[in-house]
């Protein structure tokens, strides 16, 4: 739902009767330790309250919920009383962003720890519906979940504890499981198939530096880039950033000089930098990599981009699935500023910027960058309508630079290297070099770093080919909301004008192969049930039309007659395509209209 | 009030028009007498977009863009009734009338149903696909929520919330197909925020909120909303001078609303306005 | 937004800030509101220079509310009053609403007064945002003024007591009117008492329920010769009647027109039939007046709209046909071409300023006449709620899910130091009266403040308990401020 940018909550609110526990109110206090609840009681005739403090504290409604559940097991009745009181939102709307989110429970825990295993696309091709069995079998809670970014090592399971950090285990055999569940840590070490070959760029750190060392980081090259900055300016970055010719890698492949530039030209309001980590699209793992192996850099691109466009705060958002990262990263973040490299003069440049990191709670959608803002401003993530564009009204409605992980961490070597060195790299009008999500019926799944212009095929054999026995059947490119295509497409050069001459998108990078075993209509079942899933809602065409999508993929899983449901499949595909509010109804049916035109249906096309 | 705004020019089905900036497609688009039909969309209400049965193709856009909130910009070439458009619209219709009773929806929702040739059953057999069925909650003697007839519009959401009350009794809960209008945790009505100021009910397009004596009425057979007269007087209770429409039948007032073309209201009211008319029938 | 009142109510929830003042101390925070603006040098000295008279006298009048003073006369920390005087000055535009919590005091003309300073203080009055927005309780009570139901006036706020204006009222009337004031209602019911007033017409007022020291007012009904009452229901005054006229009801039944807050005029119209015997209040004036002898025929309510036109100039744009077209005109609004009036007193920011300057008023603190003793410790103030209206004539007749009832909300504190807990009965007595009533907690409410609603005299006859106590410019009762006694009720007493 769009709110006006000037809107402010004003509170007209009556709150529960259910009394929090002492673990409750500890747990939600300690999120508003820091500025204190939206009323202030200064004494019996002097209050504090109304709806500025509330809405400048509305943005700690998800911490404070993440905290509920971690503490308690649950978003329970009482506990959600009191973050209403403690922030002065209403409860309707309180409850209305809980069940927004998969991470949270509404239900009273049935066990002290809940393990959401992910039966998408890719592991369910590796054992994740058997491991379901196994884990419930064995008497543990299990929830099934969308894709939980592993796919190179599946099956993957995330680990809910109550008391206790989240954990990720992948891939996850019963016993790996329950020794994680009895644990404290994940061990989430980033095996890169890559690791030491020179010619990376994005990657060259990853698995070589200890992401927990700022001094290692340095070591290995780390904030010259923000040196570099810093000498040439603001205006010399964005000079070097639009010379590069870089553009968004979050799948719509903006210019994203063009983007920081109209940030900074924003004069007079309060700017923001934020960093979509919310990576979720099926298949999609290359920003985890990133992340858990080198989140030093994240943090330089990101102080390369608040000092660059004249935000002072900058924002990452990682997805709820995503513990590690998000350790690592509130890790790196804590150093930085330790350091002096982030806080009220970084780097002794005179200038302020500092980073704060918020959890996703399980939402696809939040990766929308509008939903992302809306999910950080403590509403239900639903996506805005645009225009307006970030650039202008972004988060807080204030002007906004957000950019994908992949993306910021591509600044890195052109504010060091200069532009010209980057886009001498990759083809002419996709410069630069690009990671993938290889996955699948390969002999070596894993993220990987490529020069724009390598064939699909080369990606695939650079994966070490097909295993043993495997012919190809198909390649889902891009993801979920990206297309399969099939053995004929091996010379495709995988560049922003190939792709969209050939009708299809690189999407955030995934390449998951399958082969002749492979179930592709349970496959294509699977992708219509994530987006009826994922689908927040709002609008009519995404909410009822992915629905309606899936009842005509399961008649068809159950052997309905493919030309009956063809003309409802194709209105659905438009109406979605055409008249959805954002990027997740509009690519909706891509991937099952890709496998309708390749006949992996069965029917004829 | 103010300075005359300048004007935008743009083509809307072929034809030139000039309409003052600041103006939605949806604006302009009735300023040119090209009916268009909305759902979600309301003169009191903050367009939320979301229906999508407004929607109209824009040359250069990728995808259709929503009449009711897209600013008109100049040179803009705006088609209402091309393929695109109408197979969307048709498609928005079939996906509300697949899953929701729209029986008691305005008489203009229906119009446009059978202009598109709306055909909700080739969705598949009502009792096999996703619907959003389920029994009235009648929780008090002066509302009924009757879901099953919601098409999840927000415009209750709104008009509880910034549009109008500030009271944000309402949210909507959940996600997907199972996004719902809520209170926290569904408690009852009487136990929520909520202040019965019946603006919830005064903005439904589909008769899923409903006043209980209309509810009462229609259960018993005898709304009859033909024979109503409607009569526009000004509310007895405080000073603020809300204007009444006093909806009578039988010389018996059965409903009350508020125009949302007056200035005092802008069709809302409170609980005194809404249901204070019963000492004028005892 | 800052809200001050002694209780947190839902608008101060709104607030950035709640200040909650001991009860009839308003004018002591506005003089050390000002005081405070004069000496953080706020003052809009333009305004005041060339709209306003007598900010010398004023100046000196608030010297001695120091901020110090002032937060020990009105319980509220100084620190607050700062702020809301320098955030109040400081504003680009800034009002100040206010409604029976000030004018429900034996001090309600001055409260009023002290308030207006602080507007002429600051310049915040006759410019768009700007203002002082007195808010009405009733839907007409503005209109009764309109059309000269005070005792002082003539329609149209004309002075009874100028000449011009009753010679030409007297011609268009073709009657004589006697240039004195006639009595307010607190006068009124002085007149029963001394016996200077036998007979009395009662036109939709209830004042057996809804008159301060009720028991008071009833016995002074009680005494009359002869009590006409005018009214859609049997109320507790209509009962005592010897003579009672069924009425259609002003809003639902009959044409007419009514005046809101902002002093807009707005049509009223007839939906339904009056029951029985209802008549049109109109047709019963009308033959009232021709048994005394007037032959008025039987005015349609345009007709006698038309007629207070010609004799209010403020009225005099608003033709039926215009009020019906534009959905209601704020007045003045002197001629057909005139678009009506937003705000007032635009005429201050004229130079030179049009007509004459705006006095300033040295006004005092003076506390409320209940005084708090040991017999009765507790300040009692009543107020509304949302859902009901007045004594519940007409409010109660719906059957309300947030129908709070007629509980005495304690503070948490005093419940406690009396042994009572939500749902307790006690007695609950003042200087006047007693009554039993059941107690509830607010936790909101300050140490020694009790508050509750008046709406159900039925099972909670609030009013023998509030205070006869009235400010003698105004005729209003001071209903904000008795002191009371609460006891304890074990339950065989109250069963």
């Amino acid at each position: 739902m769009s709110r006006s940018w000037t809107w402010l909550p004003v509170p007209d609110l009556r709150f529960g009767t259910t009394a929090p526990t002492g673990a409750e109110v500890a747990a939600v206090d300690a999120v508003v330790a820091g500025v204190g609840p939206a009323t202030l009681v200064v004494g019996e005739r002097l209050v504090l309250g109304g709806r500025h403090r509330a809405a400048a504290r509305r943005n700690l409604l998800l911490p404070a919920l993440h905290a509920l559940q971690r503490a308690v097991g649950w978003i329970s009745p009482g506990g959600l009383d009191h973050v209403c009181r403690v922030l002065e939102v209403p409860p309707a709307e309180a409850y209305g962003v809980s069940t927004f989110y998969h991470l949270f429970s509404h239900s009273e825990p049935v066990a002290d720890s809940t393990v959401h295993v992910c039966d998408d696309i890719a592991c369910r091709g590796v054992g994740a519906m058997g491991l379901i069995e196994d884990l419930r079998g064995a008497g543990h809670h299990v929830r099934p979940s969308p894709c939980l970014g592993q796919c190179e090592r599946g099956p993957a399971a995330l680990v809910q504890r109550t008391g206790v950090d989240d954990l990720s285990v992948a891939p996850a055999p019963v016993a790996d499981v329950e020794a994680a569940i009895g644990s404290s840590s994940s061990s989430a070490a980033v095996v890169l198939p890559q690791a030491g070959s020179g010619n990376l760029h994005l990657l060259a750190r990853v698995g070589v530096v200890d992401p927990g060392c700022l001094d290692d980081y340095r070591a290995n090259g780390g904030y010259s880039a923000l040196e570099a900055a810093l000498a040439m300016g603001p205006g010399g970055v964005v000079r070097e950033l639009t010379a590069s010719g870089l553009s968004g890698r979050g799948g719509a492949a903006f210019p994203t000089g063009v983007k920081w530039q109209a940030v900074a030209d924003q004069v007079g309001r309060p700017k923001h930098v934020v960093c979509n980590a919310d990576e979720s699209e099926p298949g999609t793992f290359k920003d985890r990599t990133l992340m858990e192996g080198d989140p030093f850099a994240i943090v330089e691109a990101m102080t390369i981009a608040g000092l660059t466009v004249g935000a002072e705060q900058g924002w990452i958002y990682v997805r709820g699935e995503y513990p590690v990262a998000a350790a690592r990263l509130t890790a790196a973040i804590d150093a930085a500023r330790g350091a002096g490299l982030l806080g009220d003069d970084v780097a002794a440049s005179g200038h302020r910027f500092d980073i704060q990191l918020r959890r996703g709670a399980g939402a696809y959608i939040c990766g929308e960058e509008t939903a992302l803002f809306n999910s950080i401003e403590g509403y239900r993530g639903e996506p805005r309508n645009k225009p307006p564009f970030p650039t202008t009204h972004g988060l807080f409605g204030e002007p906004t630079v957000i950019n994908n992980v992949e993306t910021l961490v591509n600044v890195l070597s052109i504010a060091r290297d200069g532009g010209g060195a980057y886009a001498a790299l990759g083809t002419e009008r996709s410069p630069g070099t690009r990671l993938f999500c290889v996955s699948g019926r390969v002999w070596a799944p894993g993220t990987y770093e490529h020069e724009f212009g390598v064939t699909l095929g080369d990606v695939i054999e650079k994966a070490g080919g097909l295993v043993d026995g495997s012919e190809l059947r198909a390649v889902l490119l891009g993801g979920a909301a990206g297309s399969f295509v099939g053995p004929d497409q091996m010379d495709l050069p995988l560049t922003l004008e190939a792709t969209r001459e050939a009708g299809l998108s690189l999407g955030s990078g995934v390449v998951m192969v399958f082969d002749q075993n492979d179930d592709i209509v349970d496959t294509v079942r699977r992708i219509a049930e994530f987006f009826r899933d994922e689908s927040c809602g709002q609008c009519v065409p995404c909410r009822v039309g992915t629905v309606r999508q899936e009842e005509v993929l399961v008649r068809l899983d159950r052997g309905g007659s493919f030309p009956d449901e063809r003309d409802l499949l194709d209105d659905l595909g438009s109406v979605m395509r055409d008249s959805s509010i954002c990027g997740l109804g509009q690519t909706a049916s891509g991937a099952v209209r890709s496998a309708i035109d390749l006949g992996l249906l069965g029917g004829v096309s | 009030m103010g300075e005359p705004r300048p004007l935008v020019q743009l083509t809307i089905d072929g034809n030139v028009v000039k309409v003052p900036e600041g103006l939605t497609i949806l604006d302009a688009c009735r300023r040119e007498d090209i009916d268009t039909p909305t759902l979600c969309w309301a003169s009191n209400l903050t367009p939320v977009n979301v229906c999508r049965v407004c929607v109209v193709e824009v040359e250069g856009s990728r995808v259709l863009v929503p009449s009711c909130s897209r600013l008109v910009e100049p040179g803009m070439v705006v088609s209402t009734d091309s393929e695109r458009v109408r197979t969307s619209r048709k498609m928005v219709y079939e996906l509300l009338a697949s899953s929701v009773e729209m029986d008691r929806a305005d008489t203009s929702v229906h119009a446009w149903m059978e202009h598109y040739g709306v055909r909700p059953e080739r969705m598949g057999d009502r009792d096999e696909i996703a619907t959003v069925a389920q029994p009235p909650k009648v929780q008090d003697d002066l509302y009924v929520r009757d879901y099953e007839r919601c098409i999840l519009c927000y415009k209750c959401v709104e008009a509880c919330g910034d549009d109008a009350q500030h009271t944000y009794a309402i949210a909507t809960a959940g996600r997907g197909f199972d996004a719902h209008i809520s209170t926290e945790s569904d408690v009852a009505l009487p136990d929520s925020a909520c202040v019965y100021c019946g603006n919830c009910i005064g903005v439904c397009p589909t008769g899923a909120l409903v006043f209980r004596a209309e509810f009462d009425m229609r259960a018993d057979g005898t709304w009859d909303e033909d024979s109503q007269q409607v009569t526009t007087t000004v509310c007895a209770f405080c000073g603020v001078g809300c204007n009444l429409e006093l909806h009578v039948q039988d010389n018996s007032i059965v409903k009350v609303t508020s125009p949302v073309d007056h200035s005092v209201t802008s069709g809302h009211l409170c609980i005194k306005g809404r249901f204070g008319w019963q000492h004028a029938q005892s | 937004m800052w809200v001050v009142d002694p209780r947190r109510t839902t608008s101060a929830r709104f607030a950035d800030m709640w200040l909650g003042l001991n009860v009839g101390t308003d004018i002591a925070l506005a003089n050390g509101v000002a005081r405070e603006i004069i000496h953080a040098d706020l003052v809009n000295v333009e305004f005041v220079e060339n709209a306003t008279v007598g900010y010398e006298d004023f100046a000196s009048h608030v010297e001695p509310w120091t901020l110090d003073r002032t937060a020990e006369v009105t319980g509220v920390p100084a620190e607050a009053i700062r702020d809301l005087a320098r955030g109040y000055a400081g504003a680009a535009t800034a009002q100040l609403m206010w409604t029976l919590g000030i004018t429900e005091h034996h001090t309600a003309v001055d409260n009023v007064l002290a308030l207006c300073n602080l507007a002429l203080l600051t310049g915040h009055v006759g410019r768009w945002g700007s203002g002082l927005v007195p808010l009405r309780g009733q839907n007409n009570v503005q209109g009764g003024g309109d059309m000269g139901a005070l005792p002082n006036k003539l329609p149209g706020f004309q002075d009874v007591a100028d000449d011009d204006v009753r010679a030409r009222f007297e011609g268009e009337w073709g009657t004589t009117i006697p240039p004195e004031p006639g009595w307010h209602l607190t006068q009124m019911f002085e007149a029963m008492g001394r016996g200077d007033l036998r007979a009395v017409w009662v036109i939709g007022e209830n004042p057996a329920d809804s008159e301060a020291d009720v028991n008071h007012a009833r016995e002074m009904l009680g005494r009359l010769d002869h009590l006409v009452v005018q009214d859609v229901f049997m109320t507790r005054t209509a009962e005592m009647a010897d003579v009672v006229l069924p009425a259609a009801l002003g809003w639902a039944e009959s044409d007419g027109t009514v005046t809101s807050s902002e002093r807009r005029v707005q049509r009223t119209r007839a939906a339904v039939r009056p029951p029985g015997e209802a008549r049109q209040e109109i047709d019963v004036i009308a033959d009232v007046a021709e048994r005394m002898g007037s032959a008025w025929g039987r005015p349609t309510a345009e007709e006698l709209w038309d007629e207070l036109r010609s004799v209010s100039p403020m009225h005099g744009g608003m033709s039926w046909q215009r009020l019906e077209d534009v959905g209601g005109i704020q007045w003045p609004c002197p001629d057909e071409g005139h678009p009506g009036t937003p705000f007032l007193h635009g005429r201050l920011w004229e130079r030179p300023i049009g007509g004459r300057r705006a006095p300033f008023s040295c006004v005092d603190d003076h506390p409320p006449v209940d005084q708090l003793t040991d017999e009765f410790p507790l300040r009692l103030t009543t107020g509304r709620v949302l859902d009901s209206y007045n004594t519940g004539v007409q409010s109660g007749k719906f059957n309300s899910p947030i129908r709070s009832g007629d509980a005495l909300e304690l503070s948490a504190d005093d419940a406690g130091s009396l042994g009572l807990a939500r749902g307790d009965r006690v007695m609950v007595s003042s200087r006047r009266g007693s009554i039993e009533m059941t107690v509830a907690v607010d936790p909101d409410l300050p140490v020694g403040l009790a508050f509750t609603t008046f709406h159900f005299p039925e099972s909670a006859d609030v009013n023998q308990l509030t205070s006869d106590a009235w400010d003698t410019r105004s005729g209003t009762s001071e209903f904000k401020a008795a002191a009371i006694r609460v006891e304890k009720l074990d339950v065989a007493a109250g069963a």
